[in-house]
C-alpha cells in the first residue's frame, strides 16, 4: 500500500521555461520525505509532477523518468487519471468541496471508482477515513453539514480524510500547514507521522522546523537566480541535512543565513 | 452633563456616496411601486365598468388561455434553452482553446443584441418552413404523446416554433451569464477534484456545476423573464386563438399575454384598454411568483453554496 518513487534525471518545463533541472532521487515508502528550499526553487512544481497534476497547466511537461515501484508514471499508455487515483494530494489552502456535506466530501474520491456502494459501506469508509485523519470525534455528529463550516485546520484534515479514503499508495502534501495556526499545524504534523505507517508521504514545506520535526528524509532545493531552473542540491537523512550538511548552500539555508 | 461618547468622524465622500447608493436603491423600488400602482388603478374599470364584448364570460375565462399560452411557451423555450446554455457555457469556459473561446464568447454576446422583431421575422420566414417536415415526422412517430398529437399545422407557425424562437432569444444572455459563473469556479476546487483522479467531466460534475447551480437558476430566471414578456416574436409567429391546448404542432395555439396586448391595443378603446392592462397585471404577478420561487430554491441550499 505504499510505493517507492524513483526520479531519474527529471526535467520539468512550463512551455519553454525549464523550472526544475535534472532531479534524481529515490523517495522511500513508509517514510516522510520533506522538500525544502527558498520560494521559487521548484519544490511545489516538482511535487505536482509526482501525481501528474503538473500537466493540468497548459504547456507544462516533464522529461526524464518517474518510476513508482518500477512502473513508469509517464509511460505512453498510462492514464494520468489512474495515477491520481493512486496518489492522493493535499493542497496549500484547505479546499473541501463547498457544495458537499462533510460525509460527501470524504466519499467524493471513493465514488469516482465505485459508483454503487451500500449505505453501510459508505458509513464505514467515512468513519475509517475521518478516524484516520483525526477528525472523527469533532464531526461525527454533523456529517451532513457543509464542510465549509469547519475551521481551517479541520477543513485541512477533512481534505486529508478525502485523500486517504481511496486508500492511495502515496500522499503528497504541498505546504499543508502554511495557512493554519500553530495548534492546527501541530495536529496536521502528528497526523503526517501517523500516515507514514501506511503510506509514502511527501511534504513540501517552507518551515524548516517542521521538516526537521517530522521528516525522515529531506531534500534541499535551490535556485541560482530568477529565471534559472531550480536544482536538487542535497538529499539525505533529515538529521544529517540539518546537523551536518555536505553542501555549503544547504548549511547556509538551514542555519537561516538566507531564504 | 456632557456627552462622553467620542463623535464618529464623518467624511464628505462617505456621506455623498452613501446617499447616492441609497437613492439608486430607492429609485428601483419607487419605479416598481409606480408600475404596480398604475396597473392596479387602470385595471379597476375593467371590473367595474360595463361588460366588454371580448370578455363576455368574465375576466378570468378571458385571461386564462393567455396565462396558459404565456407560461407554456416560456416553459418550452426555457426547457430547450437551459441545457443548451449550460453546454455552451461549459464549452467556452472549460473545453475550447482560449482564442476560439473568446471568439465564441463575442458571438454569443452579439446574438443577445439582435432585436426581437428580427427574431420574429426569422421565425416566420426561415424557422417555420424549415421545421415543418420535422413537425410532420414528430406527429407521425410520436403522435401518441398528447403534446405532438392533432392536425399538424401546414405553415409550421406553431407553439413549438414559438418555443424554439424564444429559446434562441434567451440563449445568449443565459449562456453569457452562466459562462461568467463557470469561469469563477475556484481553481482550488477544480484541482481538488482532478487530484482525486476525476476525469474532466467528473471534475465538472464535482466542482463546476454544483458551484454554478445558483447562478444557473438566476440565469434561467432572467431568461424566463424575457420569454414571459416577449411580445414581437410571439405576435409575429403565432396566429392565435383563445384556447388552452397542450398540442404544440397544430395551428390552434393559445396566445401569450404580452403578444395579445400588443395585437389588441391599437384597436382597443374604453374599458377594453383597461381589460388589457388587467392582463398586464396578471403577467406582472406571474413574473413575481416565478422569481420568488427561484429565490426560495436558491436559499434552500444557501449553506452549501460555497459563498461562505
Amino acid at each position: 500500500m505504499s510505493k517507492r518513487i524513483e526520479l531519474k534525471s527529471l526535467d520539468v518545463y512550463y512551455k519553454a521555461f525549464l523550472a526544475v533541472q535534472d532531479v534524481s532521487m529515490v523517495i522511500e515508502p513508509k517514510a516522510i520525505t520533506a522538500f525544502i528550499g527558498p520560494s521559487g526553487c521548484g519544490k511545489s512544481t516538482l511535487i505536482r509532477t509526482l501525481n501528474r497534476m503538473h500537466e493540468v497547466i497548459p504547456g507544462a511537461r516533464v522529461e526524464g523518468q518517474l518510476l513508482m515501484d518500477g512502473e513508469d508514471v509517464y509511460g505512453p499508455d498510462v492514464d494520468p487519471v489512474r495515477v491520481r487515483r493512486q496518489v492522493g494530494m493535499v493542497f496549500q489552502r484547505p479546499n473541501p468541496f463547498p457544495t458537499m456535506s462533510i460525509k460527501d466530501n470524504v466519499l467524493s474520491g471513493y465514488k469516482l471508482n465505485n459508483s454503487r456502494m451500500s449505505k453501510a459501506e459508505a458509513e464505514e469508509i467515512t468513519e475509517k477515513a475521518l478516524v484516520g485523519a483525526n477528525l472523527w470525534n469533532e464531526v461525527k455528529d454533523r456529517l451532513e453539514k457543509p464542510g465549509s463550516g469547519l475551521s481551517g485546520g479541520q477543513q485541512q484534515r477533512l481534505c486529508i480524510a478525502r485523500a486517504i479514503a481511496v486508500e492511495p499508495d502515496v500522499i503528497l502534501m504541498d505546504e499543508p500547514t502554511s495557512a493554519l495556526d500553530p495548534i492546527s499545524t501541530a495536529a496536521i504534523e502528528d497526523l503526517a507521522v501517523e500516515l507514514k505507517e501506511q503510506f509514502t508521504v511527501v511534504i513540501v514545506t517552507h518551515n524548516m522546523q517542521q521538516a526537521s520535526r517530522i521528516s525522515d528524509m529531506t531534500a534541499f532545493f535551490n535556485i541560482a537566480g530568477s529565471g534559472l531552473p531550480g536544482k536538487l542540491i542535497e538529499y539525505d537523512k533529515t538529521e544529517k541535512v540539518f546537523s551536518n550538511p555536505t553542501e555549503q548552500q544547504t548549511e547556509d539555508y538551514v542555519s537561516g543565513r538566507f531564504g | 452633563m456632557t456627552d462622553t461618547k467620542p463623535k464618529a468622524v464623518r467624511r464628505l465622500g462617505d456621506i455623498v456616496f452613501a446617499n447616492l447608493a441609497f437613492f439608486a436603491g430607492v429609485s428601483i423600488l419607487a419605479t416598481l411601486a409606480t408600475v404596480a400602482a398604475f396597473l392596479f388603478a387602470q385595471s379597476v374599470p375593467a371590473f367595474t365598468g360595463p361588460p366588454i364584448d371580448a370578455a363576455s364570460e368574465g375576466f378570468f375565462s378571458y385571461v386564462l388561455p393567455f396565462v396558459f399560452g404565456t407560461v407554456y411557451a416560456s416553459v418550452i423555450g426555457l426547457a430547450i434553452a437551459t441545457p443548451l446554455a449550460v453546454g455552451i457555457a461549459l464549452y467556452i469556459s472549460h473545453f475550447a482553446n482560449r482564442r476560439f473561446a473568446q471568439i465564441l464568447g463575442y458571438a454569443v454576446d452579439l446574438l443577445a443584441a439582435i432585436p426581437s422583431v428580427v427574431y420574429g421575422l426569422w421565425g416566420i420566414l426561415v424557422l417555420a418552413p424549415f421545421l415543418s417536415p420535422t413537425f410532420n415526422w414528430l406527429n407521425a412517430n410520436l403522435g401518441w404523446i398528447p403534446m405532438f398529437a392533432g392536425q399538424v399545422s401546414a405553415t409550421g407557425r406553431t407553439m413549438l416554433t414559438v418555443g424554439i424562437v424564444l429559446a434562441i432569444m434567451v440563449l445568449p444572455i443565459m449562456a453569457a451569464l452562466i459562462r461568467e459563473i463557470f469561469l469563477q469556479t475556484p481553481r482550488l476546487h477544480e484541482e481538488a477534484a482532478l487530484a482525486l483522479g476525476a476525469t474532466r467531466w467528473e471534475m465538472i460534475k464535482m466542482a463546476v456545476l454544483p458551484f454554478g447551480r445558483p447562478g444557473i437558476i438566476s440565469a434561467a430566471m432572467l431568461g424566463l423573464g424575457r420569454a414571459l414578456g416577449e411580445t414581437m416574436a410571439v405576435a409575429m409567429v403565432l396566429s392565435p386563438s383563445a384556447v388552452i391546448s397542450f398540442a404544440v404542432l397544430t395551428s390552434t395555439n393559445s396566445n401569450t399575454i404580452a403578444a395579445n396586448i400588443a395585437l389588441q391595443f391599437p384597436e382597443a378603446g374604453g374599458n377594453y384598454t383597461n381589460l388589457l392592462i388587467a392582463t398586464g397585471l396578471v403577467l406582472f404577478a406571474i413574473t413575481m411568483v416565478v422569481n420568488m420561487i427561484a429565490r426560495w430554491v436558491i436559499s434552500r441550499r444557501a449553506e452549501f453554496s460555497g459563498a461562505n
